[in-house]
């Protein structure tokens, strides 16, 4: 648990009982046990129980919320599903948990504009469910689409297998409305796509959270392509897969997704809910996503066989339907949780090299696990570069878990030394803030630093997120470093 | 502050299974609880998470936990989302049973509950009884005033249709043997509630599997299937019961059977888990039960004659679906019936509220859950429901009549029957 004390009647009872009148009692929890849960999101490395979770049901319920957190001096984070993977909705310092799963509303669909409006609690896969009756969809699909939210994907900058060919979650928000923490309301941006002056959307989409409380969120829609072809390329190497990826982005083709699942993924999905007919035996399979006029597929696939063939492909296996595509897709998205049955916790990195050191990076990262003698898997987004190594590992094991920690170290000073960066899209949040200075001079730092302070001058939102504490800070309080300093 | 308590005392196979649950947090959105109250704890993964730090001595097992255990629906719609393939039934199970142990499930409705289930249920003579009984209250209104009078009734007298007249609650013949070309041997599960207020079902169910070529047997010493035992803790009794089926199901006096069909998804499912609750004895019972659907679907529908002309919507019990994993089937026989259109309606796999006994003992929580299903049903309008568990069919029937809603709630073999006979 945390070393912050929870709130309670006798240390703050006038801030529990303002927040239980803003928002209800039902809807304002403080038991410790009640806390529990909120301690940890997608990423178990460690548990920081939040002092209070409140979930408000509107925007002024919010605003009300961080007036009373600020009054009583006291720190929040906004949370949506809690599937993050880097920590990011994480209560450090007994921080309050504004929690916006009550906020689920789809506000408008404009389907002439192509644009949606919707609160932040909205489920990510909700949105395109609603739409796809309309010819449209949502871009961004992280693999967690199912359960996370839209403004949990606004505060990470989202990605998801399909980010090669339409980008992010930056490329694809128009607009927010933002509560800051000093409980001001700003809406940023525009509906119309252009806003005059600097790029603040820009600012606060990936800002993990440390720059106030999103709480409307205008979305680009797009236009559900005419046809989509999808291919499985089963190889007996991982390497040769990541070859055919450099090989397909130089012939200058842009699939929708280029995704390797490698085999010991393939052998936890299979024995899963989300068993796709991957060959277990296999190395590693390629998902080939292409989308687009249907009179290009044609062509755009025989070049796809033809390269495939050249890098000794075994087997190309075309989905026969759209059936069989969602069953791929379902296969390739719940990879993450089935690591579940290697061991009882996983530790998801993400980091990006350049593509054409694809395969080199991989056999080293490899090596280093086999060096910590850990249990390594890699599912990734190759054609972005993107890896994802997943450590299998159980907490209870500290000297394990030291192995763990010290293992995605070397792999992140490794990407970053072959010109990659620390994340691609699960963003620094508490797990990598201490590994900023990898790739980031003090003077770099200095300047995020002072973005943060323009929306966030006392750092009450959000606190020990993104960037590292100054060394002085450090120095007086180790704890503070940190996941690599406080016993996991 | 938490006052300190022995950790929970979880199975260690169990204990071991929350490991495999990694926080993805996938089962989010496929709860109903959580859908409705946003909090995490009244999610699967919050559930599992309380119970894993409960066990581990981290956090209090006290009613907070507890209440968190009762308020789930027991769907298990998050088992057909996790990837990582957690049990959480099972889990749940272990939990409600340790709560219980602990005297942590206080108030009328759970005591209410465990007097029906282990007093009445089990025994056949008395649940008829008492069902009888119940019938003569509802002849001189009494049921209405009762309800009237006491407000805890009232969700219960809602719910429950007429009992029907005591020839219509008898026992299924022993043995009903198949029509045109003998294709094997099946025996049929009768089901505690079903037997009593759905008795008609039952012998529609007996026609269709005859009708299908199969003679059907009724082991007359089975019993309740300890479904509901299980799901609220009691595995005692849960295990009592399986193993009276157990035995009543393997006599021999009828010769091999090809399977054990059951028309209750609720019950199936229980079947299914007997080699869970008593390995090594209770594998055959659950490798022979098959949902009636699925078996017919399984051997090959003979495709009825008669036509139905109408609209039909298929919604699917949490236990058939999510528990069982028979999704296709139902739908493969429903449009195996000609001039029947099958139509989807949106969230058909997503919980109704009834749940066992849930309905009554949450009748808030039951109504807020059902109210989205009704909304999507009421935009497609169909003219037959149709839901295979005895307590979805009683929980769609008031909520149907309720909100005006003119569509028939059936089970799947009453429109089959329907087709067959003409």
């Amino acid at each position: 648990m945390s070393e912050s004390q929870p709130l309670s009647a006798s240390t703050t009872p006038s801030l529990l009982d303002r927040l239980a009148a803003i928002v209800g009692e039902d809807n304002c929890l403080s038991r410790p046990e009640e806390l529990y849960t909120y301690g940890c999101d997608g990423l178990t490395l460690g548990s920081h129980a939040p002092s209070a979770v409140v979930l408000p049901a509107d925007r002024d319920q919010v605003v009300a919320v961080v007036a009373a957190c600020r009054k009583f001096e006291r720190s929040f984070v906004p949370r949506g599903a809690g599937t993050g993977l880097s920590g990011g909705a994480v209560p450090m310092d007994g921080a309050v948990v504004i929690g916006l799963s009550r906020m689920v509303k789809i506000v408008e669909i404009d389907a002439e504009n192509r644009i949606a409006v919707v609160q932040p609690g909205v489920v990510n896969a909700h949105l395109s469910e609603a739409i796809a009756h309309m010819g449209l969809f949502y871009a961004p699909d992280p693999s967690s689409q199912q359960a996370c939210t839209i403004g949990g994907n606004v505060a990470e900058n989202s990605g998801g297998p399909h980010t090669l060919k339409y980008g992010t979650t930056t490329n694809h928000v128009l607009s927010v409305e933002m509560v800051l923490p000093d409980a001001s309301v700003v809406r940023l941006g525009s509906a119309a796509g252009f806003a005059p002056g600097y790029d603040l959307v820009g600012a606060v989409v990936g800002s993990e959270g440390t720059l106030g409380i999103v709480t409307e969120v205008t979305v680009r829609l797009v236009e559900i392509p005419e046809a989509v072809e999808t291919m499985l390329a089963i190889f007996d190497d991982v390497s040769d897969a990541c070859r055919l990826v450099g090989g397909i982005i130089r012939s200058g083709m842009v699939p929708a997704a280029l995704e390797v699942v490698d085999r010991r993924t393939i052998r936890a999905v299979e024995a899963s809910v989300y068993a796709a007919g991957l060959p277990t035996d296999a190395g590693a399979v390629l998902i080939i996503e292409l989308d687009g006029a249907a009179c290009e597929m044609q062509g755009l696939t025989d070049r796809i066989r033809e390269l495939a063939a050249r890098e000794g492909v075994r087997e190309l296996r075309v989905a026969r339907d759209a059936e069989e595509r969602a069953l791929f897709w379902r296969a390739r998205k719940g990879a993450f949780g089935a690591m579940g049955r290697l061991a009882p916790d996983l530790y998801v990195h993400d980091a990006v090299v350049p593509r054409a050191s694809l395969p080199e990076v991989l056999e080293e990262i490899c090596a280093i696990g086999d060096r910590y003698h850990l249990t390594l898997s890699n599912v990734f987004h190759a054609g972005d570069g993107n890896l994802h190594p997943n450590i299998s590992f159980d907490r209870r094991n500290s000297e394990e878990l030291a192995r763990v920690v010290a293992a995605g170290r070397e792999m992140l000073e490794l990407c970053v030394r072959v010109g990659g960066v620390l994340t691609g899209e699960h963003g620094v949040g508490m797990e990598k803030r201490d590994y900023m200075g990898l790739l980031f001079t003090p003077e770099d730092l200095e300047a995020m630093r002072k973005l943060r302070d323009a929306f966030n001058p006392d750092g009450i939102c959000n606190p020990g997120k993104v960037i590292p504490m100054t060394r002085a800070c450090t120095e007086a309080n180790p704890r503070a470093r940190g996941y690599d300093e406080v016993p996991l | 502050m938490a006052e300190t308590t022995a950790p929970l005392q979880l199975d260690p196979a169990i204990l071991e299974g929350t490991l495999d649950c990694v926080h993805c947090g996938l089962c989010l959105s496929a709860c109903p609880t959580y859908r409705i109250t946003g909090r995490e704890n009244s999610s699967p993964r919050g559930r599992i998470y309380l119970l894993r730090g409960a066990a581990a001595g981290e956090i209090e097992f006290g009613s907070l936990v507890a209440d968190e255990l009762s308020l789930c629906l027991g769907c298990r719609a998050c088992e057909t989302q996790c990837p990582a393939g957690v049990e959480y039934g099972a889990l749940l199970e272990e939990g409600r049973a340790a709560a219980a142990r602990s005297g942590l499930r206080k108030g009328w409705g759970p005591r209410l509950e465990g007097y029906v289930l282990r007093h009445l249920l089990v025994y056949p003579r008395r649940l008829h009884a008492s069902f009888s009984l119940l019938r003569f209250l509802q002849k001189l209104r009494l049921d209405r005033l009762g309800a009237l009078l006491l407000p805890f009734l009232k969700r219960g007298q809602s719910l429950l249709p007429p009992v029907p007249a005591a020839s219509a609650r008898q026992r299924l013949p022993a043995l009903t043997p198949a029509e045109g070309e003998r294709r094997g041997r099946v025996a049929l599960l009768e089901g505690c509630v079903m037997a009593e207020l759905f008795g008609e079902i039952n012998r529609a169910t007996v026609r269709v599997l005859a009708q299908n070529g199969y003679d059907v047997v009724v082991p007359q010493e089975q019993g309740c299937c300890g479904a509901l035992h299980a799901h609220s803790g009691d595995m005692d009794s849960a295990r009592k019961l399986a193993d009276r089926n157990i035995a009543a199901f393997s006599a021999d006096e009828y010769g091999p059977l090809d399977a054990v069909v059951s028309n209750s998804a609720g019950c199936g499912a229980a079947l299914r888990e007997v080699d869970r609750w008593l390995p090594g004895r209770g594998d055959l019972l659950s490798s022979q039960a098959r949902d009636v659907c699925e078996w017919l679907d399984e051997v090959g529908l003979r495709p009825p004659r008669g036509k139905l002309p109408g609209r039909v919507c298929y919604d699917d019990p949490c236990h058939l679906v999510h528990a069982q994993g028979v999704r296709a089937a139902p739908r493969r026989l429903l449009n195996a019936i000609e001039d029947l259109e099958l139509v989807p309606h949106a969230d058909a796999e997503s919980c109704c509220g009834a749940a066992g006994t849930y309905s009554l003992l949450n009748p808030a929580m039951a109504a807020e859950v059902l109210r989205p299903k009704l909304d999507a049903l009421e935009a497609v309008a169909p003219d037959w429901i149709v839901t295979g568990n005895p307590g979805c069919l009683l929980q769609l029937r008031s909520g149907a009549r309720e909100r005006g809603l003119a569509a028939q709630v059936v089970h799947p073999v009453e429109l089959l029957d329907r087709a067959y006979r003409g």
